[in-house]
């Protein structure tokens, strides 16, 4: 069992439809209760009062608004060295839903910085980057909807992955050093993990891992739907010929 | 090399628009503002270095989608793909050209506009250095976003969302190289990094273009 083995769709769809169905159980097993427990069983927190119910979704999305990019960055790269199919459709599979986790974590986040720092944005670092990530994924989907030809899509996106990562992780850098530059003694941490109590704590790994299962669910099911769109105009071009 | 350098710049010049077109449109940006902010001119020369930045930044975007376009059309991007020289070396000479006919003038004319926009005296150095630093990688980085783009019909608006956010690091370090020259702050560290992005992206994007170039010359 190698993921070479999954370069052909045939192998790739039969494994990942027996995988689906027991996918789709775990996360709704960790996604229900991480949430419910997070929202209704925790206790308020005395300086954020109900506030804090934000971070059982917004700390996971963020979390994954990262990873997914770093996932497309990976099956780009395997697509490009080895000519990996249903690689490339992954990656594209990938990131709408990337580009939703972020939006997901900037609006949460807006709603938890509205009452905790007076206002729904701050051109705080980390904002900033999770904006300028946000764009990425922008441009990222804009250009695979622009080519016609699924191949070609496949090798500039993956090499906009590429050149887009460097430059992600640059501004991330940037960022840090430019809002230094600008308001000094900016006190916003929002390294919540570092003081957060094991009450808040044990709800929020099972949310994580809920919205990771979320992703994999989603991503099968949109890799699914690339290849199944593939064969369909595969088929058309054929009766079109013939 | 030396003779596609020199095919580009005469093919911008007498095409007309190459030279005057960019700095046209810094012009206007810079007139624009005032209207857009107010005329106070404290409040000018706090936001100076940051227009100029962006008002460079626009106008090298704008001449963008020209690079390849026109020779993609014509034919002279294949030839140019067979030819004797790499790839990776004609899109660096295209950078250059993209460079000499927009970022030099505007690095050139900058001080100029920067007069109406108040910008504090220590700060005109800076902005030279860092304009002059920083072009290179915008016209750089424009063309790996016009590489992407070249096979398509209507790619301007798009090669902007794939540029902009490439641009952001360069942006930041230059503006802020600016803002802090004229302070009389240190200035070592986006100093450094500004010439490193463009030192950088010099030597490492064009492969990413010329690639991207063979994918849509397949």
């Amino acid at each position: 069992m190698s993921i070479w083995e999954y370069a052909n769709p045939v192998k790739f769809m039969q494994t990942s439809g027996w995988l689906l169905p027991w996918i789709i159980g775990a996360t709704v097993l960790t996604l229900v209760p991480g949430l419910v427990w997070g929202f209704f069983f925790t206790p308020l927190a005395a300086e954020f009062g109900a506030t804090v119910k934000v971070i059982y979704v917004h700390v996971p999305a963020a979390t994954f608004a990262i990873n997914i990019w770093v996932m497309m960055l990976v099956t780009s790269l395997i697509w490009l060295i080895r000519r990996h199919h249903v690689s490339a459709l992954a990656a594209k599979a990938a990131a709408p839903i990337g580009m939703v986790m972020t939006l997901i974590a900037l609006i949460t986040g807006a709603f938890w910085g509205q009452p905790m720092w007076g206002t729904w944005w701050e051109w705080d670092p980390r904002l900033t980057s999770f904006l300028i990530l946000f764009l990425f994924y922008l441009g990222y989907i804009a250009l695979w909807e622009a080519i016609e030809n699924p191949d070609t899509a496949a090798d500039l996106t993956g090499v906009l992955c590429l050149v887009g990562s460097v430059f992600a992780v640059l501004s991330r850098y940037a960022a840090m050093f430019w809002n230094q530059g600008l308001h000094q003694g900016s006190t916003l941490s929002l390294d919540k993990e570092e003081h957060i109590a094991d009450v808040f704590w044990q709800p929020l790994v099972l949310s994580i891992i809920g919205f990771g299962l979320l992703f994999v669910t989603l991503l099968l099911l949109r890799t699914r739907t690339e290849i199944r769109a593939r064969r369909l105009s595969a088929l058309e071009q054929r009766e079109r010929m013939a | 090399m030396i003779a596609l350098l020199m095919r580009d710049l005469r093919l911008a010049i007498r095409a007309g628009g190459g030279f005057g077109l960019g700095l046209a449109f810094f012009l206007i940006v810079v007139t624009l503002v005032p209207f857009g902010v107010g005329p106070e001119g404290a409040i000018l020369s706090r936001i100076a270095a940051g227009i100029l930045w962006l008002g460079a930044l626009l106008a090298c975007l704008l001449s963008l989608d020209r690079i390849f376009a026109l020779d993609f059309e014509d034919g002279s991007l294949d030839l140019l793909a067979t030819a004797p020289i790499p790839l990776e070396a004609v899109v660096t000479m295209k950078a250059l050209a993209h460079w000499i006919t927009t970022g030099l003038p505007l690095v050139l004319a900058a001080p100029l506009f920067a007069v109406l926009l108040h910008l504090p005296t220590p700060a005109y150095f800076w902005l030279e250095v860092s304009l002059l630093l920083g072009t290179p990688a915008l016209s750089v980085l424009g063309t790996f976003g016009a590489a992407l783009t070249v096979g398509l019909k209507r790619g301007g608006l798009l090669l902007s969302l794939l540029v902009l956010p490439l641009y952001v690091p360069t942006l930041i370090f230059g503006a802020e190289l600016v803002r802090r020259g004229g302070e009389g702050m240190a200035v070592q560290v986006p100093l450094a990094m500004l010439a490193g992005i463009t030192a950088a992206t010099i030597a490492l994007v064009p492969f990413a273009s010329a690639a991207a170039i063979r994918v849509n010359l397949r």
